[in-house]
């Protein structure tokens, strides 16, 4: 194969909290908390260190449940994220804050200001992960419950978008000009229109009346879409800057990122527009053979035999609690269409006897129990190896367009990120496949937006 | 005097509280075209972070954050399309976390409506402010204008006016005032659906947390059902500050029943004293006779260092405004040593604190704290140094008990 002439891709990273979820070790004697804000503030500057382009949270608007149990075996609970991201502002000047908000249970014109609100606070530095989540169970946190049909969820998550654009825009570019001498505060905009007026009208949302933010200063906040339907798909390359992507294995990567651009294309963006960032995680080691085992080590704690069952019951949508981990898989079928056992968690839209099916004959290939198969599913780390091995496999990845950068976590809160930075973001920026300095001062600059 | 609470504060017998309500370039209209005003800083947050930073070094209790969900007006029943005026605010929450960190000891209230947002959201975000701030954060409670309603689109428009005297206004703000008291309820009983040591990351069990200590709240109301728990560990704080302003019965109740400080606005010493009577009734119809409620004044204040000097400011302020300044407050315009007179002589009537409203940004709040403070202090009524303690501490109000904490276990 030949190399491609074009210039090496400058590879994008998020630095991503890893709290509520299966890969964070709590029991390790050197976890940190998962709420205190020198956590948040520890993991933004050493993101920050690395020179990354942005920190990111993610959002679950009500606690796991397993057979309407609350989930206690995984880390449970987290701070809000605007005001932490707010915060964090305070402690950093070029890192770009994205935080995911659901567009069901929100309203336009309380989001759009906060976050064009974040923007000022932060001299251009918010970001939006628009996330979809509509299921009942959360609903039942919100005035609305869980009105939204599961068709619906792109249709709003498009209105919310555009009606949100309009409220960044209700005020005119340069709508302050406050001169104490002839006493004029604001300017009109140059259509004629009342200040900050706006109007909007859909199936989801007829608003209209006076926005009380000035526009942000990037314009817009940067916009990232996290959700592959083909309906989140066309969603993203309409309305985002960037993609959450769950794809992280480099076939299934390119197709996707084929897929995006195909789709982007078709919907006007240039090529490259719209950019694709997979979660993705590393273990670090002195040799290969010292990360690989640190990583055994390490992927043996995130999937007890307990997480092994509830990861299995997400497919399975049967209580398997009564299973030994250590022993076969559960010889029952799944039963996707009963009621929900796995509550509060993004559910995956897959088919569950399929899945099954490639789980069994996965398990008697290898002759996994039901932990070991949990393992070889859900313990997977992206980038095991030495410091050097890592910076190849990411710049790798990302040159043979499987992406355009990664949003990283770790299994450690907060201090995982310390050694990534001191040890691989080096190599990397020696051979120019990451910034040495920040050039601009916003989100958009970073990205290169 | 009034019926007072055993606990509740008496005159004299506690330090007095000093908090600055911060908006825009000053509450008076032509602030922002002082010498000193910054008007084009208003949506950065060095401008707020230096407010804040001022009022910390003249040791106040807390500052407020004004908010709304719509434009400053000078008319009650929308946007009054002035270009000569502030218009616009960012969002309070969100500027009250921006300076969190930059800030150790001063509580931080900002505003966040009831009215079209989510009680869960509003819980979260203070119990997290909470949290960044190391147990210094309160809310100050408001109920929206119906010129609002259109923003969100889920109500009907609506035209009456908290102004009105009609019987139609009278049931509007009932209403609002009743969602208000269901949407506290709501927030305090999520802020206590952890109770304090619910997370236990015992490996031996493989528990992060011991889920006996998390509660569904299973809020059943007019305006909505919440169920729980929320997803923000207990604030630091238990319960943090809940504030509201109130000009009437219906808001004073509302405070009697569910606040930690009502603001109100008497104009002198027997309107404080016929105020705090009021609330302190409220208070004991509520079952709260009890338990410590502040009661504070919410004074505009005009500084000068003589009174003509003052009043030359004010005569300066109206003429650029072109027109005379009113508030809903009481308008003070004088010396630090005056005022200090009559934040005291209002405090023998009841009152507990005050929430000063400075009219010019920053110059009345530097008055506050150059000249305000250091007179208060030599009158031995105000702190001369920061205790490391929580914003409730500092208040004199205890952390309270999780409502659904089990006793032994
Ligand atoms: C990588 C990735 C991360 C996600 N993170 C969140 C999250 O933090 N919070 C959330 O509510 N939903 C999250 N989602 C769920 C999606 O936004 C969406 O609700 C769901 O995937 C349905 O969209 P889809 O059908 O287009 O996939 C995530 C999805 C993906 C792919």
């Amino acid at each position: 194969m030949t190399e491609s002439a074009r210039p090496r891709k400058r590879i994008i990273l998020g630095a991503f909290l890893s709290g509520v979820n299966h890969h964070t070790v709590w029991s390790a004697p050197e976890a940190g908390s998962q709420i205190a804000f020198s956590s948040f503030e520890h993991l933004a500057r050493t993101a920050e260190r690395g020179k990354f382009d942005f920190f990111f949270l993610a959002e679950g608007l009500a606690l796991r449940e397993r057979s309407g149990r609350v989930f206690d075996q995984d880390v449970v609970g987290r701070p809000d994220t605007l005001p932490v991201l707010a915060a964090l502002a305070a402690v950093t000047e070029h890192l770009g804050l994205v935080g995911t908000l659901n567009t069901t249970f929100n309203e336009p014109y309380e989001l759009a200001r906060q976050l064009g609100s974040l923007d000022h606070l932060s001299g251009g530095r918010a970001g939006w992960n628009v996330v979809t989540s509509f299921d009942a169970f959360t609903g039942q946190n919100f005035r609305r419950g869980g009105y939204l049909h599961r068709d619906d969820r792109y249709v709003r998550a498009d209105e919310f978008l555009a009606a949100t654009h309009r409220l960044w825009d209700a005020w005119g570019e340069e709508a302050i000009v406050a001169d104490k001498e002839s006493g004029r505060f604001l300017r009109r905009p140059e259509d004629g229109t009342e200040l900050g007026a706006f109007s909007f009208q859909g199936d989801q949302f007829d608003i209209s009346g006076h926005f009380t933010t000035p526009r942000p200063p990037q314009g817009r906040p940067v916009i990232l879409q996290a959700g592959v339907s083909p309906g989140g798909r066309d969603f993203a390359v309409r309305r985002s800057d960037a993609i959450f992507s769950p794809y992280r294995h480099l076939d299934e990567a390119q197709e996707f990122y084929r897929d995006i651009q195909r789709r982007a294309a078709l919907a006007g963006r240039a090529p490259g527009e719209v950019k694709i960032l997979p979660s993705a995680s590393f273990v670090l080691g002195d040799t290969e053979a010292d990360a690989v085992e640190r990583h055994r080590h390490i992927a043996r704690q995130q999937v007890t035999g307990q997480t092994a069952q509830i990861l299995l019951e997400a497919v399975w949508n049967r209580d398997l609690s009564g299973y030994d981990p250590d022993g076969p898989l559960p010889d029952i079928d799944p039963d996707p269409e009963g009621p929900p056992v796995i509550q509060g968690r993004a559910r995956l839209h897959q088919d569950a006897h399929q899945t099954v099916a490639e789980w069994r004959a996965l398990a008697e290939a290898h002759d996994y129990s039901l932990r070991e198969l949990a393992l070889h599913v859900f313990g997977r780390t992206d980038f095991v190896g030495t410091p050097r091995q890592v910076a190849d496999l990411i710049d790798a990845f990302v040159q043979n367009d499987g992406s355009d950068g990664f949003i990283l976590g770790s299994h450690l809160t907060p201090t995982g990120l310390d050694e990534f930075v001191d040890r691989v973001v080096p190599l990397l920026q020696e051979r120019g496949a990451l910034r040495t300095e920040y050039t601009g001062t916003t989100l958009r600059d970073n990205l290169g937006l | 005097m009034p019926p007072s609470a055993p606990s509740s504060p008496t005159p004299s017998s506690y330090p007095l509280h000093l908090a600055v309500a911060l908006d825009g370039a000053g509450w008076h209209p032509a602030a922002w075209r002082e010498p000193g005003a910054r008007p084009d800083e208003l949506f950065t947050a060095r401008y707020w972070a230096d407010l804040v930073t001022t009022a910390e070094s003249g040791l106040l209790d807390f500052v407020t954050i004004e908010d709304s969900f719509s434009l400053q007006s000078a008319r009650l029943d929308g946007p009054d399309g002035r270009t000569d005026r502030v218009r616009g605010r960012l969002d309070a929450v969100l500027v009250a976390s921006r300076i969190a960190p930059l800030t150790r000891h001063i509580g931080l209230v900002p505003t966040a409506t009831t009215t079209h947002t989510e009680p869960f959201h509003v819980a979260k975000a203070i119990a997290t402010l909470d949290h960044v701030s190391g147990g210094r954060a309160g809310w100050r409670v408001q109920a929206s204008r119906p010129a609002e309603n259109p923003h969100f689109g889920r109500r009907p428009v609506g035209h009456v006016q908290y102004t009105d005297d009609s019987p139609e206004a009278r049931a509007f703000i009932e209403e609002h005032f009743a969602e208000a008291g269901d949407f506290v309820e709501v927030a305090r009983r999520l802020w206590d659906s952890w109770e304090d040591d619910a997370e236990i990351r015992d490996a031996a069990t493989e528990r992060f947390i011991d889920r006996a200590r998390l509660h569904t709240v299973d809020f059943d109301g007019r305006w909505f059902r919440v169920r729980g728990p929320g997803i923000v560990p207990r604030p630091p704080q238990g319960q943090p500050l809940v504030t509201l302003l109130g000009h009437g019965s219906v808001p004073y109740r509302l405070g009697a029943r569910s606040a930690d400080i009502v603001y109100a606005t008497p104009h002198d010493a027997d309107q404080a004293r016929a105020v705090v009577a009021e609330i302190r009734a409220a208070q004991e119809e509520a079952g709260r006779g009890e338990e410590r409620l502040h009661v504070f004044g919410d004074v505009v204040v005009l500084l000068g260092e003589t009174r003509a000097a003052a009043q030359a400011r004010a005569a300066r302020l109206a003429e650029r405004a072109g027109e005379p300044f009113t508030s809903d407050a009481p308008i003070f315009v004088g010396t630090a040593s005056e005022l200090a007179d009559t934040l005291l002589e209002w405090r023998s009537a009841g009152l507990t604190g005050y929430r000063l409203r400075p009219a010019v940004l920053p110059d009345d709040l530097e008055a506050v704290v150059g000249a305000l403070v250091p007179e208060l202090r030599r009158r031995g009524v105000f702190r001369g140094t920061y205790a490391p303690e929580s914003l409730r501490a500092r208040l004199g109000l205890p952390r309270p008990a999780n409502r659904y904490a089990t006793t032994a276990r």
